[in-house]
């Protein structure tokens, strides 16, 4: 399997006037074609930010102060604004949290959708057939593209976005919690249909999401944030064996089970501040194995086993 | 929302009435003015009756044909000054609220600036700097409005610039000028529309004032709010009529653009003020 993105040590801040915060604190990983790697951690845990620095397009005050991304072997962090317009949508694309608010409600489908194929040199003709034939990929129908956002249903409009999303062929897909904002059923309709579309296309796929659980159900690979940190990133299925970061536990642990009686464990405590983020593990405060040596001295990402990295004094 | 509906507002339908009045007078004076509005065509200040139904100045010139004539000249530069600072203003108002950063802040002060200036008094100053002429009092006008329709512009751009379409329009790689255009604009168009229909009220009545200080048209040319000027000196003479009626039509006209701009505020359902 060949690797389509690579990114290399990647520090994101946002620098506001109360301070500065770390959202992003050195990451980096590389994703194949046709992978799909979960990015999971709580609110504030630099995932989002990630996803937008994936595109060069982080929110003032944020700024990538630090690292590489290679997409198809290219430093999109180099692109000119305009080179980087070009890539957006057609080579990495984003289909975003909250479907209700990502169609322009005042044009129709067919209108947004072939104003962007248009915007990346396709000429009105070819336009209107990959529309067609992606709207139908995400199983709508064509009529879906003579309605109005409002005419649609949640899971209809984050059918369109991830249609627009896949219809150029992009080597990278960023789905940030493309279910959040949906009801539990078609959650897994959407999903559904996002594994069914990455095995047909081959896509690569960075899925963001908070669920633990679902990005051990749909995901190769899965990476861990906490704080802006890499906890733990591993195969799917070495990490479902081997949990070998407490953060990682606690987050498992916190997931209700079938049978269970008691209500899930749960993590107490808050997230970081990360304007102040506490010295040593960034962790360490909520960690129920904290010794002396994490509240000094910060962990290193080390591999544990092949492919399986943990940032943890104790971890083996 | 269909047109007939707009039309079934009563503010609109009245203020509509009374512009289109207005309209037509400037259109088609040359059919509805009776005589010359720029030769004698009686005796002087003779009060209003059947031949000269809003009577005569002191020259003998006919005074509804004066009005008539006159409403040429007040449209025109109406027109053009809000057609010019409604022009100027939005592009200002959407790029700087859309772009922000340095160049919002250096234009907002700037707009700041003028808008702190009292509209009538800066009105005047660039008038008298540019030298009297209709076309200058047209660009002295859209001056002053300018920063109005830039501060509720890129008031309300910059409310929606953070929505969900317009992420997405960035995250597709849309140019920045057709987000601008095809994704901003159409949201705030009810915003231009309000602001451009109020404006136009407060126009006419700097219009107004401009002429009244002869810094629009050169006599003879018929013009109300310099007759309005030249009409007072004969006011305590018995001549009530050279002031009444140009000032009525002001008064009037003034009116009807503000019953239009209620109605329409009261359609989309915002309010200014």
């Amino acid at each position: 399997m060949s690797t389509v993105l690579i990114v290399k040590d990647l520090w994101v801040k946002y620098f506001t006037s109360s301070g500065v915060i770390n959202a992003v604190s050195g990451v980096s990983f590389s994703l194949s074609r046709g992978e799909m790697l979960a990015v999971v951690g709580e609110s504030g845990s630099g995932k989002s930010t990630l996803g937008y620095a994936l595109l060069n397009m982080v929110p003032k005050p944020g700024r990538i102060v630090k690292g590489e991304i290679l997409l198809d072997g290219v430093n999109i962090l180099k692109l000119s604004e305009e080179e980087l317009r070009k890539i957006r949508g057609s080579k990495i694309s984003i289909v975003f949290q909250d479907p209700f608010t990502t169609l322009d409600p005042l044009r129709k489908i067919r209108d947004q959708f072939m104003e962007f194929l248009m915007e990346h040199g396709i000429d009105k003709n070819n336009a209107l057939k990959i529309a067609r034939e992606y709207i139908e990929a995400v199983g709508l129908t064509e009529r879906v593209l003579d309605s109005y956002p409002h005419q649609l249903s949640g899971g209809q409009k984050q059918r369109v976005s991830i249609a627009m999303a896949i219809s150029l062929n992009p080597s990278v897909v960023v789905a940030d919690e493309p279910t959040t904002a949906l009801d539990v059923v078609v959650q897994k309709q959407i999903m559904d249909l996002i594994s069914d579309i990455k095995r047909r296309y081959s896509s690569s796929f960075i899925l963001i999401t908070h669920d633990l659980a679902l990005a051990l159900e749909r995901a190769d690979s899965v990476m861990v944030m906490y704080g802006g940190y890499v906890m733990e990133m591993a195969n799917k299925n070495e990490l479902a064996k081997n949990m070998a970061h407490p953060y990682t536990k606690a987050l498992f642990e916190s997931l209700p089970r079938i049978k269970q009686r008691t209500l899930p464990k749960y993590l107490t405590g808050y997230p970081p501040d990360l304007r102040n983020p506490p010295p040593g593990c960034i962790f360490h405060p909520r960690c129920p194995f904290a010794s002396e040596k994490c509240r000094i001295m910060k962990p290193e990402l080390v591999e544990i086993s092949k492919g399986h990295f943990v940032a943890c004094h104790f971890a083996r | 929302m269909s047109f007939a509906l707009i039309l079934k507002n009563p503010y609109i339908a009245s203020g509509l009435a009374i512009v289109l009045i207005f309209v037509a007078f400037a259109l088609f004076a040359d059919v509805i003015a009776p005589y010359s509005p720029i030769d004698a065509a009686g005796p002087p200040l003779q009060p209003p009756n059947k031949l000269f139904v809003m009577g005569t100045d002191n020259l003998g010139r006919d005074m509804f044909s004066r009005i008539v004539y006159g409403s040429r000249i007040v449209l025109m530069i109406v027109a053009m000054s809000i057609s010019l600072s409604g022009f100027i203003g939005s592009i200002l108002g959407l790029v700087s609220g859309y772009i922000g950063g340095v160049l919002d802040k250096v234009l907002s002060f700037v707009m700041d600036s003028i808008y702190a200036f009292p509209s009538l008094i800066l009105a005047i100053a660039l008038s008298v700097a540019l030298g009297p002429s209709p076309v200058n009092a047209a660009i002295a006008i859209a001056v002053v409005y300018v920063p109005t329709y830039f501060r509720m512009l890129r008031g309300h751009v910059i409310s929606i610039k953070n929505e969900g379409y317009i992420e997405m329009a960035k995250a597709l790689g849309l140019p920045t000028t057709r987000i601008i255009l095809r994704h901003i604009l159409p949201h705030v168009l009810k915003t231009l529309m309000i602001v451009f229909s109020m404006n136009s009220a407060d126009a006419i009545l700097t219009e107004a004032g401009l002429s009244f200080i002869g810094l629009t048209v050169q006599p003879p040319t018929p013009d109300w709010g310099f007759d309005l000027y030249k009409g007072r000196g004969f006011v305590l003479a018995g001549a009530w009529w050279l002031m009444a009626f140009p000032g009525l039509c002001i008064t009037l006209l003034a009116f009807g653009f503000a019953l239009i701009s209620e109605g329409v505020s009261r359609i989309v359902g915002v309010r200014l003020r």
